[in-house]
C-alpha cells in the first residue's frame, strides 16, 4: 500500500501536530501543555524547536531534562539548530559534571550556579541540580523533557521556578521509582512517588493534553505492534511504509538457526529465536550465547540497510547494533560472550539505560526468558516496551520456549489501591500480545 | 455431593493458576477442606469468626435498608447521571439457582427497558466454567436509567480515609471482575445493543465502613485489568479434561476412601505448592508437607526459587523442571556437585565462600577488612 | 534475597535450626522498652479488644474490652492505655542534653546554628509483629482527632485529654516506623527475621511462635517439628496451643471460647439493669463481675504466650553485640522523639488525616536517605552484610600489593597515591568509578583507575590524607594491608529543600487548606 492509498500523510499529521502544540506553547492561555511521544516520534525535535520559537519571541526559558546526558544532547542540538543562541548549561559541581564536548561550543556558557547564567536566552540543567536553585527570578516559561519519567517530588521541588511548562514526555517507557515504600500517599494526587505528569493532570484536568502521531523511527513492521500492545489509548503509526526500509545480507545463509533467525528479522522486521524449555540462571549461558552469535552474524553477513534516509544500502556497522537485556548482570554475560567472539562496538545495556536510543538492528534477550516465574520487574510494562521499540529495520528476540506458560501461571493477586488511575496497559497483556506476535516468527535453535 | 464453584473459588483459581492438582480439585467440585482431613492434614483453617459474620450481614442489611436508597446514592455520587429516586427492587425470588438466575435475567431485562434505577439484590448469575455452570450470587447489581449495570460489593473492612486494605480491595476486585463477566454473558443473551462491554460497567462500587464507624462509604474500583486476567484463566480451565486423563481409570476422589488410596490419587496430579497457597487453599498443609517431605526448595518461597532459578539441571527432581532440592544445592554450594563452569554454580560455591570467610572472621572476633 | 541469605536460608532447612544473617545487633534496643500486645475484634476497625502492655516482664497490665461493641467500654479502654503508656513517655521527655541545630534564619535566610534540647533517651515500643504496628497506626488514627470537653462542651463522648495525646503519640510512633532504620516502634518479628534465616519462607515468618521456634527449639526438638507445633497444633478444645500474635484473634478462640463469654457478659449486664431491688441487685453485681472476669482471664490466656515471645525474641537479640553505627540511627530516633514532643508543647494540632503535597514529599525523601544510609551502615557494621554486597559487585576486599606515589597537577600539589589491590571479588566498576573506605569512621574515597594484566585493580586515593603535601601518617594503606572498598557511599546527602506547604506550585494542587481536621463522625447507635 502506498500512502496516498492509506489515506494517511505521516509528515503532514506530524507536522499538524507540531503546529498544534506550539501555538497552544506560545499562545495559549493554560500553564501547562502535555505532549505524549510514542518512540521516536520526535520528541528532542520537538523539545529544541519550543525552546528556539520561545527564545525567538524573546521569551526566555528554562529546559528541566532528567539526565546529564539527556541536558547535554539538547545543548548539543540546540547549538547545531542555532549556534549563535546564548545558551546556558547549569551543572552540578561534581567532577566531570557534563559532556567535554560542550566545551567547543562557543555560546554555551556552564557553570554551576544559576546567577551566572541569568539573562541567557536558554538555560538548561536536571531537575536534581535545578531543585537547588534558589532567590532567582522565576522564568516565564519551562520545558519539562522525559516527564514521564520525573518523580512528582521532582516537580515540586522545581515547579516554583517557572510560571508555565511544556511537559513532553513518552509514558509507555520505565515509570519513575522509589527506594522506600510509598504507599501511604497511593491514591492522593500528589503521591510524591508518582510521575509529575500524573499529579499535573490530577491537579489541572484541564490543561491542552497533544499527541505526537508519528514514529519516524519504527518501521511499518513495529508501530502496529507497539502501538497496539502498549499504547492501546493513544495509538500512532510508523512514519515510513512497508518497502521504505530493507535489511539486507551479503553473505548468504549458513542453514544456522542465528542465520534463519536474521533472514526471519530482515523480511519480517521481527524474529523470535526460541531455545528450548529450561530454568536457567538469569545469565543463561546459552541464551547469551545465542544472543552474542546473532550480532556476530549480523556483522559477519555484510548486513546493509536501505532507508528513506538513504536510498543507497548503508553498512549495519556495530554502532547501529544494541542488544538490550532486563538485568546488569546479563549485559555483563553478553559483553563478555561478544568480545569472546571478537565483536566491539555494540552498545549492550539494560532497558533503563537504552531509554531513549536508537539503533538500526537490536537483540533483545527476552526478560522473562528461563525464569521460573514472573515478577512484577519482569513484568513491567515500560521494560518490553523500550526492548520492543529501539530498532529502525529489525528486532531479533531470543528467549527460551514456555513463557507464554509463564504469564498463563502467573499468580494474580496484586493488591489495589483505592483511588489510584490504573495505568494501561497491564504487563501481563502486554507480553502476552508480544509474545503472539512474536510466535509467528519463530525461528527454533539448533544448536 | 460435589460442591459448586462460586465466585471466591473462581477468583482464586487465580492466585495460583499454575496449579493443576487445584483446577482439577476446583473443576470437580471437590471440598478440599475436606478432602484435607480425609487425607489426615490440617485443614488450612478459612473458618470465620462469628463476630465478623454479623459484623458483615448487619452493614449489609444497611446499607441495602430503605430500598436501597443510601447505596443508590453512593453510586450516584460516583458516576452522576439522573439523582436516584423510587427504585425498583424487584423479586428475585425462584426455586433452585437455575430459577433463580432466569429470574435475574428477566429482572435485568426489564430493568434496562424500564430505564428508571432498579437495584437487584443478591441477584443469581451463571457462567459456565470448565464445561459445567457455576452459579454466583453478587451482593448487588444497579441498573441505572441511562442502561448501564454495575456491579455492587459491599465488604465490612473499613475506608479509613479513603485507604482500604489493598489486599482486601484487590480480592474484592478479582470477585468483582467474575460477577462482570457473568453479567456481561446474560447481556451477550438479551442480543441488544450498546454490546454487552458496553452495557455492563467495567468499574464496580465497592462499599466499606467509613472509617470507625458502620456508616457506608463507597469507592468505583477500575476492575479491567482483573476482567481481562479472569477472562483468559477461565478458557484456560477448559483444560480440565486434560488433567483428569492423566488420572488413573477408576481413580476418584471419594472421601471415603482409604487414605493411603486417597493420597494416591491426590499425588497423581501435579501441585505448585508455594507459601502464597497457605492464605488461599485448603490442601495447603497437605501440599506443603510433600513439598517439605522432598526437599523442594520451592516450600521457600517463590523469590528464592528465583534466585536458585539456574539449578534446575543439577538432579534434584530434573523431571520435574526447575524443581530442586535443598541438598542438592547445598552440595553444589560445598562443591560436592554440580559444574563449576555453569554460573549460577559459581555464583553459589562464591555466595558460600564469602559468607564462610564472614561468619569465621566474627568468630575470631575482628572484622574482615578495613 | 541474595544468594547469601538463600544460602542460610537452605543451611536452615539442613540444620533444622536458623542460621545467622548478621553478626551484629542491627537494631538498637532499649534498657527498658515498652512491650505492647493488642488484640482486636474481628471484623470491627475500630474496636480493641484487649491488651498487655509494660515494661516489667513479670507484671504486665491486661487491659480488656468485656464487650467490644460498646462504646463506652471501647473508650475506657482506649483512656486506660493512655493510663499505662503515657507515663512511660513522658518519663524521657525531660530528661535532656544541650545540642545544635542547623536552622534558616527567617530574616536574613542565612543558616545558623540555634541552641536546643535533645531528649537524652528516648522511649522505645516493641510489638509483636507488623500487623500490630499497623494496628497501633489505627489506634493513633482513632483517638487523635477525639474532643475533649474542654475543647467542646457539647461533644456526645467527651475524651479525657490523655486520649488524643496517646493518639497523636502512637501516630508519631507508627509514622517514625515507616523509616528504615529507626527503632522508636518495632516489630519482634521484623527485629528476628532481620538476624536470622529460617528454614521456613519469609511469609511464614510472620508467625512469631514459628519464627522463635526455629530460632530457639525446645530442647530435643528440630526448629522445623517445635514450627509446625506453634503454627498448627492444636488441644481437646480445638484451641491453637501457640496463639495467634495478633492484633486478630484464631477464629476458633472467637466462635467456642470468647463469644459465649460475651453472651454470658451481656445477659448478665441486662439481668443487671432489670434487677427489681437492691439484693437482687448485688447477686447480679456478682455474675457480672464473674462474667467480666471471665472475659479477662480468656483474653489474658491468648495474649500472655506472645507476650512471653515478644521478652524471649527480646532476649535471643540481646545475645548479640550491638553494631556501632546503630547509634547513630538511634541519635535520629531521639531527634524524632524530642520534635514531637516539642510540636506537643508548642500546642499544635494533631497530625491531619493525609499528609499535604510537602510533608508527603519531605518523608520519602528522608526516608530513602534513611533507606541508603541503613544499607551502608549496615554493611559497615557487618562482614556479613559486606559479604552480600560484594558478591553482589558492589563492593570488594583484598590485599595492598603496592602502594606508589602521586601528587596532583596543581600549584600546590596534594597527595594522590596509586593503590594496587588484589581481590578475588568482581566489582561492577565503570571507567573512573568512585569507591569508598572507612578510615576511623569516615569515609575516604578514591578512583578507579583501571586494572593490571593480572587483574588487580589500581585505585587513586583522593582526600583524608591531611593538607600536607606528604600524607598523614596512617591516612595511607601499606603494602600487605587488607582493605575493603565500597562502590557505595557511606553518608548519604539529603534532598533539596523543599518549597514552604503555603508555597505548594500550582501543578501540585497549591497551597493545602488550613481548616482544622474534624472529628471522626459518630455511629448514632452505640454499636460499631
Amino acid at each position: 500500500m502506498t500512502v496516498a492509498e492509506r489515506g494517511f500523510d505521516p509528515g503532514a499529521a506530524a507536522a499538524e501536530a507540531t503546529g498544534r502544540i506550539l501555538h497552544d506553547t506560545l499562545h495559549g492561555q493554560a500553564r501547562g501543555v502535555v505532549v505524549d511521544s510514542p518512540p521516536g516520534a520526535g520528541k528532542s525535535t520537538l523539545v529544541v524547536r519550543a525552546a528556539l520559537e520561545l527564545a525567538a519571541a524573546g521569551r526566555p526559558l528554562m529546559v528541566v531534562a532528567q539526565t546529564n546526558a539527556q541536558v547535554d544532547d539538547l545543548v548539543v542540538r540546540l547549538a547545531e539548530k542555532e549556534p549563535d543562541l546564548p545558551v546556558g548549561r547549569l551543572h552540578s559541581s561534581d567532577a566531570d559534571p557534563y559532556d567535554k564536548s560542550l566545551d567547543d561550543l562557543p555560546n554555551v556558557r556552564k557553570s554551576s550556579k544559576a546567577g551566572d547564567l541569568a539573562g541567557l536566552d536558554v538555560v538548561l540543567s536536571t531537575a536534581a541540580k535545578w531543585a537547588h536553585v534558589k532567590d532567582v527570578e522565576p522564568w516565564g516559561h519551562a520545558i519539562v523533557d522525559e516527564a514521564y519519567q520525573m518523580r512528582s517530588d521532582a516537580l515540586l521541588a522545581v515547579a516554583g521556578l517557572f510560571e508555565r511548562a511544556l511537559f513532553v514526555g513518552d509514558p509507555g517507557q520505565l515509570d519513575p521509582f522509589a527506594i522506600a515504600d510509598s504507599g501511604q500517599w497511593a491514591g492522593l494526587s500528589y503521591d510524591p512517588s508518582a510521575s509529575a505528569v500524573t499529579t499535573l493532570l490530577a491537579h489541572n484536568p484541564e490543561l491542552p493534553q497533544h499527541r505526537l502521531p508519528v514514529s519516524w523511527r519504527l518501521p511499518a513492521s513495529a508501530a502496529p505492534l507497539v502501538s497496539d500492545a502498549f499504547y492501546p489509548y493513544t495509538p500512532f503509526r510508523s512514519g515510513t511504509d512497508h518497502g521504505d526500509r530493507r535489511l539486507s545480507f551479503g553473505v548468504p545463509s549458513d542453514g544456522s538457526a542465528p542465520d534463519g533467525a536474521l533472514d526471519e528479522a530482515a523480511e519480517a522486521g521481527w524474529a523470535l529465536l526460541e531455545l528450548p524449555a529450561r530454568h536457567t540462571p538469569r545469565t543463561d549461558p546459552e541464551a547469551v550465547r545465542a544472543v552474542a552469535q546473532v550480532v556476530r552474524r549480523l556483522l559477519d553477513r555484510g548486513g546493509a540497510a536501505t532507508s528513506e534516509r538513504s536510498p543507497d544500502p548503508v553498512p549495519l556497522t556495530a554502532a547501529r547494533i544494541a542488544v538490550g537485556t532486563a538485568h546488569r548482570d546479563q549485559a555483563a554475560a553478553v559483553r563478555a560472550a561478544l568480545s569472546e567472539l571478537g565483536v566491539t562496538g555494540v552498545a549492550v545495556d539494560t532497558a533503563n539505560r537504552l531509554q531513549g536510543r536508537e539503533f538500526d538492528v537490536t537483540v533483545v534477550l527476552h526478560p522473562l526468558s528461563g525464569r521460573p516465574d514472573a515478577t512484577a520487574f519482569h513484568l513491567e510494562t515500560g521494560r518490553l516496551c523500550v526492548l520492543a521499540s529501539r530498532h529502525r529495520h529489525a528486532c531479533i528476540v531470543v528467549c527460551r520456549a514456555g513463557v507464554t506458560d509463564l504469564l498463563d501461571e502467573h499468580p494474580s493477586t496484586e493488591p489495589v489501591q483505592l483511588g489510584v488511575t490504573v495505568k494501561f496497559p497491564d504487563g501481563w497483556e502486554a507480553n502476552h500480545a508480544v509474545l503472539t506476535h512474536l510466535g509467528e516468527h519463530r525461528v527454533v535453535w539448533r544448536p | 455431593m460435589p460442591r459448586p464453584l462460586d465466585a471466591r473459588a473462581l477468583a482464586a483459581l487465580a492466585a495460583n493458576p499454575g496449579c493443576r492438582r487445584r483446577a482439577l480439585l476446583d473443576g470437580a467440585g471437590v471440598d478440599k477442606g475436606a478432602l484435607a482431613e480425609a487425607l489426615g492434614s490440617p485443614s488450612a483453617a478459612f473458618g470465620q469468626s462469628q463476630f465478623a459474620i454479623a459484623r458483615g450481614n448487619t452493614f449489609e442489611s444497611r446499607v441495602k435498608s430503605d430500598g436501597g436508597t443510601e447505596l443508590l446514592r453512593l453510586l450516584h455520587e460516583h458516576t452522576g447521571g439522573e439523582a436516584p429516586k423510587d427504585a425498583a427492587v424487584p423479586d428475585l425470588a425462584a426455586a433452585g439457582p437455575e430459577g433463580r438466575a432466569a429470574r435475574t435475567a428477566l429482572a435485568l431485562r426489564e430493568a434496562t427497558a424500564a430505564g428508571g434505577w432498579t437495584l437487584l439484590d443478591h441477584p443469581m448469575l451463571a457462567l459456565e466454567v470448565a464445561g459445567s455452570p457455576a452459579y454466583l450470587e453478587p451482593d448487588a447489581v444497579v441498573v441505572a436509567p441511562d442502561g448501564r449495570w454495575t456491579v455492587v460489593e459491599i465488604k465490612s473492612f473499613p475506608m479509613i480515609d479513603a485507604a482500604a486494605d489493598p489486599s482486601k480491595v484487590g480480592a474484592a476486585a478479582r470477585q468483582a471482575a467474575v460477577y462482570v463477566l457473568a453479567l456481561e454473558r446474560v447481556a451477550g443473551l438479551l442480543g441488544d445493543t450498546p454490546g454487552p462491554a458496553d452495557r455492563v460497567a467495567h468499574s464496580v462500587l465497592l462499599v466499606c465502613p467509613k472509617d470507625f464507624s458502620n456508616l457506608p462509604t463507597a469507592s468505583l474500583v477500575d476492575v479491567r485489568k482483573q476482567l481481562s486476567v479472569t477472562r483468559r484463566q477461565l478458557a484456560r480451565l477448559t483444560r480440565i479434561e486434560e488433567i483428569a486423563d492423566a488420572l488413573a481409570p477408576g481413580a476418584s476422589f471419594a472421601l471415603d476412601r482409604p487414605a493411603p488410596e486417597l493420597t494416591e490419587t491426590v499425588e497423581s496430579v501435579p501441585a505448585a505448592y508455594a507459601p502464597e497457597c497457605l492464605a488461599a487453599c485448603e490442601l495447603a498443609f497437605h501440599c506443603r508437607d510433600r513439598a517439605r517431605a522432598v526437599d523442594a526448595v520451592t516450600a521457600l518461597g517463590r523469590g528464592l526459587r528465583a534466585e536458585l532459578g539456574g539449578l534446575g539441571g543439577l538432579g534434584g527432581l530434573g523431571g520435574l523442571g526447575g524443581l530442586t532440592s535443598v541438598g542438592a544445592v547445598l552440595d553444589a554450594a560445598r562443591g560436592r556437585a554440580g559444574d563449576p563452569s555453569d554460573p549460577a554454580v559459581a555464583a553459589l560455591r562464591r555466595a558460600a565462600a564469602l559468607r564462610a570467610e564472614a561468619l569465621e572472621g566474627a568468630a575470631a572476633g575482628g572484622a574482615v577488612c578495613r | 534475597m541474595s544468594l547469601i541469605a538463600t544460602l542460610a536460608r537452605l543451611e536452615a532447612v539442613e540444620t533444622g535450626r536458623a542460621a545467622p544473617l548478621a553478626t551484629v545487633r542491627h537494631r538498637h534496643l532499649s534498657e527498658r522498652p515498652l512491650v505492647l500486645v493488642p488484640l482486636t475484634t474481628s471484623g470491627e476497625a475500630g474496636a480493641p479488644l484487649g491488651a498487655l502492655v509494660g515494661t516489667d516482664r513479670e507484671a504486665p497490665r491486661l487491659l480488656v474490652v468485656p464487650q467490644p461493641r460498646d462504646r463506652e467500654l471501647r473508650f475506657a479502654f482506649l483512656a486506660e492505655l493512655a493510663d499505662a503508656v503515657l507515663p512511660h513517655l513522658d518519663a524521657y521527655a525531660d530528661e535532656v542534653e544541650a545540642a545544635e541545630r542547623n536552622e534558616t534564619d527567617p530574616e536574613t535566610g542565612k543558616k545558623v546554628k540555634v541552641e536546643v534540647e535533645l531528649c537524652a533517651d528516648a522511649p522505645q515500643i516493641v510489638v509483636p509483629g507488623r500487623a500490630a504496628i499497623d494496628f497501633v497506626r489505627l489506634l493513633g488514627r482513632s483517638m487523635r482527632f477525639r474532643r475533649t470537653a474542654e475543647q467542646d462542651p457539647d461533644t456526645p463522648h467527651p475524651a479525657p485529654p490523655r486520649v488524643p495525646l496517646l493518639g497523636r503519640w502512637l501516630t508519631h510512633y507508627g509514622e517514625r516506623a515507616r523509616v528504615p532504620g529507626s527503632a522508636l516502634l518495632l516489630a519482634a518479628t521484623d527485629l528476628l527475621g532481620r538476624h536470622w534465616a529460617t528454614g521456613q519462607s519469609s511469609l511464614e515468618d510472620q508467625h512469631l511462635g514459628a519464627l522463635l521456634a526455629w530460632i530457639d527449639p525446645p530442647e530435643g526438638a528440630s526448629g522445623a517439628e517445635a514450627a509446625l507445633r506453634a503454627e498448627l497444633a492444636r488441644d481437646g478444645d480445638g484451641q491453637l496451643l501457640c496463639p495467634p500474635a495478633g492484633p486478630a484473634t484464631d477464629p476458633a478462640f472467637d466462635n467456642k471460647l470468647l463469644a459465649p463469654a460475651i453472651d454470658r457478659y451481656d445477659r448478665a449486664r441486662q439481668a443487671l439493669y432489670a434487677a427489681q431491688d437492691g439484693e437482687a441487685a448485688d447477686a447480679r453485681l456478682g455474675d457480672l463481675t464473674r462474667a467480666e472476669q471471665e472475659i479477662r482471664r480468656l483474653v489474658g490466656e491468648q495474649l500472655r504466650p506472645t507476650w512471653e515471645a515478644v521478652w524471649q525474641s527480646l532476649d535471643l537479640l540481646r545475645e548479640l553485640p550491638g553494631a556501632p553505627r546503630t547509634a547513630d540511627r538511634w541519635t535520629r530516633d531521639r531527634w524524632s522523639f524530642t520534635a514531637h514532643r516539642d510540636r506537643v508543647r508548642a500546642g499544635e494540632p494533631p497530625q491531619p488525616r493525609r499528609d499535604d503535597a510537602v510533608t508527603a514529599a519531605a518523608k520519602l525523601a528522608s526516608r530513602e536517605t534513611a533507606q541508603a544510609q541503613l544499607e551502608a551502615q549496615e554493611a559497615l557494621d557487618d562482614p556479613l552484610v559486606m559479604a552480600g554486597r560484594r558478591l553482589a559487585g558492589e563492593a570488594f576486599a583484598g590485599e595492598v600489593v603496592d602502594v606508589v606515589m602521586a601528587w596532583s597537577e596543581s600549584k600546590r600539589p596534594s597527595p594522590r597515591p596509586l593503590v594496587t589491590v588484589r581481590t578475588d571479588d568482581a566489582p561492577h566498576l565503570a571507567e573512573r568509578a568512585k569507591v569508598f573506605r572507612s578510615l576511623d569512621g569516615k569515609p575516604q574515597s578514591a578512583e578507579f583507575v583501571g586494572y593490571q594484566a593480572d587483574g588487580a585493580l589500581v585505585l587513586r586515593l583522593l582526600d583524608k590524607m591531611g593538607r600536607s603535601k606528604d600524607p598523614a601518617p596512617g591516612s595511607v594503606p601499606e603494602k600487605g594491608d587488607r582493605v575493603c572498598w565500597t562502590l557505595f557511599e557511606h553518608d548519604q546527602r539529603g534532598g533539596p529543600r523543599l518549597p514552604d506547604p503555603e508555597a505548594t506550585p500550582w501543578t501540585h494542587g497549591g497551597p493545602p487548606g488550613t481548616d482544622a481536621e474534624h472529628p471522626d463522625p459518630l455511629t448514632p447507635e452505640d454499636l460499631l
